[in-house]
């Protein structure tokens, strides 16, 4: 350590040697947050290379130490979080390696000294998750774009708002000198992100890193900002080091790929290795996990649809009052579901998908009666036989639907009240509708909790103590209590890693199996549906555009913004780049009011 | 496949630290707000303070309303532990002298001579805790007829010490039953707002505002002037107490309905309402446990709030009146500029008041953060 201290520059580099393919080496990197033995070793010895021009994406599951190994590279990792060891040499660009320059190890820099502040930005620019967060809200966009070129080129004002224009122009922002004056929140998602992105090429750097830049966004708009990336990166020579943990996203952009999990690189290698040649069976079940999705489970497990409806919905409607201005005008109402209407059969899973937005959530919830549908019949029958609407019920009778259809929900984490045990939470729907108490109580949670995969000791636990995959077991076990017939599961797997999400998704099926369940699984994530789904209706802006077989819908769907919405989706094999493909496919979406910036294209 | 499920699942829990998983929501809390250093002093401080408060004539040496008309503005005398014989707590004896020249009374060190401390001395009579009948004083001096000042003494020569302890007990003790009031109009009318939204929410939400837009001091003095001076002290108490709270509850009413309105869309509230709890069980089963330790919090930082209105309250001469003792009541007697120059102890109310409030200030800035021990990943 001390002897690396003496001197801030690479030991190895060479001055005399041709300038090199690599641009940015990382050897030997620790970083952990805490001191002593209690220290997390988020970053353990983690080694990697970025050639000039190309791709490296670093997947791995959450806590894998894939975004604190960025982080590291520019010095900014949270506190207590440091670097304890090792060295990121970073060469710079070829004219800076022609003159001679010699290579950085960013390591070494102090985190607030100046030469990594000119590094910062300028050589390595950084873009993250969250637009809306890494962009101020009080500032316009071309003030935010303007200052980091101010910050690092010698330019006038004039000269900076120009060349934001400019940017923003290149970034595929419609009408540049009209949204360079506007603020963050008058963004959509995918504009954020592209102002961040603008934002991050003001400078014209060498290295771009980007931290789950498409996570947060919808399906259409991951595809056109993975697209814009890639052709950035060609027009400006870039190299880009891509941090995600979706399987897909890496298949599609990726030369090189880095594994990684609990802080350690497991595996390094090309793309076409990694994905037809993993050597680790971690990386093997990454991969898997995708690729399972790509198959019916449903199909190959057989099904056992009965003739019965269970649910007939029609013309339902969610109509949200527009405001009154302040001179009493009304606006327009919203409607968020527009006249919906499907069927679904006992013993089926029905998929609804769509993106944010698309009103998935608001249907499951009219249809739980969370949220009062405005309109539409919902005829569900009962376990008695009766045929009852839903949407009529008095708050009394609701209990009784309660008792039959149950929820599971998206966020593990939020669903459970922290303050009671597994065990309250599990049995409080038996001992609210007085069905089970004491021993008889302890023994049916016992009993629901094998069902889902966990042990008996788990019930005097809290929340905290468990992991997203296995809280969402306890959800399960939740809405199993009550012995139900339908299950609404609003994205009960969208907040898990991808080896999760199957298990999850396999234990929703074996559950199905053994108790005649039936499925509304609500997803934006079209692998889930067609893995788990019977029948999938795809919905946008409020409507059902299309109903039909999972396996139609998934390959060869009719209403062309299905069309679009499948062709988004990322593939798993780097050979297949279909993201690229579909870039060309679809009509110009740019020209288009920005509100709208993926599915709008369809129109 | 659920069999290798168990395996998974078990495997994890295995790799958690040791008790963590079972501790509940306080021992969580506490947990955090250990971390919290200067908070942990602050709990001790208000501790150490509602003990004297409640042991005041136990520790208290003398009668607070004894007067001594020879020993007027005594100064404090120290205390030392040992002496040529060994362990033989005692104070310095003074002397009353008068400068020949100006005749100001003045009390010098009497060499030699001293007051004799003992422990658990016999004393004034009194009723521990109200029950039980008893003489015995923490400290007191040996020979009975001597008396001895820690903090020194008044213009009427009445021990501060014993009246600052007697203090204590009023203006503490009304801090907390204040805030009592106050939370439980908090509650309900926030709890109210919070839960219902909507037009309820408005109106009380309106009417909050009004009462904080009101000045207090002058509402306070309006208040207290409109009570008969001729009452006894403890209606004087209770009505005072009331004056206080009927302004203090706005600031607890806010914050309970804000954490209303931020549960009521927790999905894990919904998730209750779906499980078929009455709207009873979804309020006090579900979201009241995760409100308690936010209104806790909210509350240790009210009390410095109505201990500070008693005190200014009492030294206006609007709160309660001698021969009730309360800090405020004491600090009245320092109002003249003669007490700062000639007695500065008469101040000891006021740097007790000002450590008391420091201290559940403290308290309270680490029970909020300490507040919400599932934040921050936990």
């Amino acid at each position: 350590m001390v002897d690396h201290m003496k001197n801030t520059q690479a030991p190895e580099a060479d001055k005399s040697s041709p300038v090199g393919d690599v641009i940015l080496e990382v050897r030997g990197l620790k970083t952990y947050f805490g001191a002593g033995e209690k220290a997390v070793h988020a970053v353990d010895d983690v080694s990697f290379k970025l050639q000039r021009g190309k791709t490296l994406c670093i997947v791995g599951e959450s806590g894998s130490g894939k975004t604190v190994a960025a982080r590291s590279i520019l010095q900014i990792v949270d506190p207590p979080g440091q670097i304890m060891g090792g060295e990121i040499i970073y060469h710079g660009s070829i004219t800076q390696a022609r003159q001679g320059q010699a290579p950085v190890d960013l390591a070494r820099l102090a985190p607030k000294g100046r030469e990594i502040r000119a590094i910062r930005g300028h050589d390595i620019a950084m873009i993250f998750q969250e637009p809306m967060t890494s962009l101020s809200p009080i500032h316009t966009i071309g003030n935010q774009i303007a200052e980091a070129i101010l910050l690092h080129q010698k330019v006038g004002k004039a000269e900076a708002r120009t060349r934001s224009i400019e940017l923003l122009r290149r970034v595929e922002i419609p009408n540049p000198e009209v949204a360079i004056d506007k603020f963050t929140f008058e963004y959509s998602g995918g504009m954020r992100q592209r102002a961040m992105i603008a934002m991050a090429l003001a400078c014209n750097p060498q290295v771009l890193i980007a931290d789950e830049p498409t996570t947060a966004l919808d399906v259409t708009t991951q595809a056109e900002i993975l697209a814009l990336i890639k052709e950035l990166q060609v027009a400006y020579g870039m190299s880009v080091l891509f941090i995600t943990h979706d399987m897909g996203v890496v298949a599609e952009i990726a030369d090189e790929i880095g594994v990684m999990r609990n802080g350690k690189m497991l595996e390094f290698g090309p793309a076409e290795q990694i994905f037809y040649n993993a050597q680790h069976d971690y990386t093997r079940e990454l991969i898997d996990s995708v690729r399972k999705l790509e198959t019916s489970a449903r199909k190959s497990r057989g099904r056992k649809i009965s003739e019965q409806k269970l649910l007939e919905v029609h013309g339902a409607s969610k109509i949200y009052p527009a405001r009154r201005s302040f001179l009493g005008k009304a606006g327009e109402p919203f409607k968020a579901l527009d006249n919906v209407s499907f069927d679904l059969f006992e013993g089926e899973n029905l998929g609804i998908v769509g993106e944010s937005g698309s009103g998935k959530t608001t249907l499951g919830n009219c249809l739980i009666r969370v949220l009062e549908p405005s309109g539409g019949e919902m005829l569900y029958c009962t376990g008695a036989g009766h045929t009852i609407d839903v949407a009529r019920q008095s708050t009394r009778e609701l209990r009784q639907v309660h008792r039959e259809i149950r929820m599971v929900f998206q966020d593990p984490f939020a669903s459970l009240n922290p303050r009671m045990t597994i065990g309250q939470i599990i049995g409080e729907p038996l001992l609210v509708n007085k069905l089970l108490s004491g021993e008889a109580l302890r023994a049916r949670v016992k009993e629901l909790l094998a069902m889902v995969g966990l042990p008996p000791m788990a019930m005097e636990r809290y929340p905290h103590a468990f992991s997203g995959g296995q809280r969402q077991r306890i959800g399960i076990a939740r809405a199993l209590a009550l012995n139900p017939r339908l299950i609404i599961a609003d994205e009960a797997t969208s907040a898990l890693d991808v080896t999760l999400r199957s298990q999850v998704l396999d234990l929703m099926l074996d559950l199905q199996e053994k108790l005649n369940l039936s499925f509304i699984l609500i997803s934006h994530d079209i692998g889930v549906i067609r893995y788990f789904c019977d029948r999938v209706a795809v919905m946008y802006k409020g409507q059902i555009v299309e109903t039909g077989p999972a396996e139609k819908i998934c390959s060869e769907p009719d209403h062309p913004y299905t069309k679009a919405l499948i062709s988004a989706v990322p593939g798993t094999h780097p050979r297949d780049k279909r993201i690229l493909g579909r870039h060309r496919y679809v009509a110009e979406p740019l020209a288009m009011p920005e509100k709208a910036a993926g599915p709008i294209a369809l129109a | 496949m659920t069999e290798t499920n168990t395996a998974t699942a078990t495997v994890n829990m295995a790799n958690l630290r040791g008790g963590i998983e079972y501790a509940s929501q306080w021992h969580l809390m506490w947990l955090r707000f250990c971390k919290h250093r200067l908070a942990v002093a602050g709990l001790l401080v208000v501790v150490c303070f509602y003990i004297v408060a409640i042991f005041a004539e136990f520790l208290a040496p003398f009668d607070p309303e004894k007067p001594n008309a020879r020993l007027v503005y005594h100064p404090p005398q120290g205390v030392r532990l040992f002496d040529e014989k060994g362990f033989n707590p005692h104070g310095q004896f003074f002397e009353l002298t008068r400068d020949p020249q100006t005749l100001k009374p003045a009390y010098l060190p009497k060499e030699g001579a001293k007051v004799e401390l003992e422990f658990f001395a016999r004393g004034f009579e009194y009723n521990m805790l109200g029950l039980i009948p008893t003489d015995i004083h923490f400290i007191g001096p040996k020979d009975k007829s001597q008396m001895f000042y820690l903090f020194g003494a008044d213009r009427l020569g009445r021990d501060m010490l014993s009246r600052v302890i007697y203090g204590a007990r009023f203006t503490l003790s009304l801090g907390l039953f204040g805030v009592c009031m106050s939370v439980l109009l908090g509650i309900f009318f926030g709890g109210v707002a919070g839960y219902y939204g909507g037009r309820i929410d408005w109106i009380v939400m309106r009417v909050v505002e009004y009462i904080i837009s009101l000045p207090t001091i002058p509402i306070w003095l309006a208040l207290a002037a409109a009570l008969p001076r001729d009452w006894p002290p403890y209606l004087q108490y209770l009505s005072i107490t009331m004056v206080i709270s009927l302004i203090g509850w706005t600031e607890l009413a806010r914050v309970v309905r804000g954490r209303f309105l931020a549960l009521r869309g927790e999905v894990f509230v919904v998730a209750a309402k779906l499980d078929g709890c009455s709207e009873f069980r979804v309020i006090f089963r579900h979201m009241l446990p995760s409100l308690a330790s936010h209104i806790i919090a909210a509350v240790t930082l009210a009390v410095p709030f109505m201990i500070l209105a008693e005190t200014s309250l009492s030294f206006l001469g609007l709160g309660l009146q001698p021969p009730s003792i309360s800090w405020g009541v004491l600090l009245k007697e320092a109002q003249n500029i003669r007490s700062i120059a000639q007695a500065p102890w008469l101040f000891v109310p006021g740097a007790c008041v000002v450590m008391a409030v420091l201290s559940l200030n403290f308290m309270g800035d680490g029970l909020r953060d300490a507040a919400d021990p599932y934040s921050h990943g936990n």
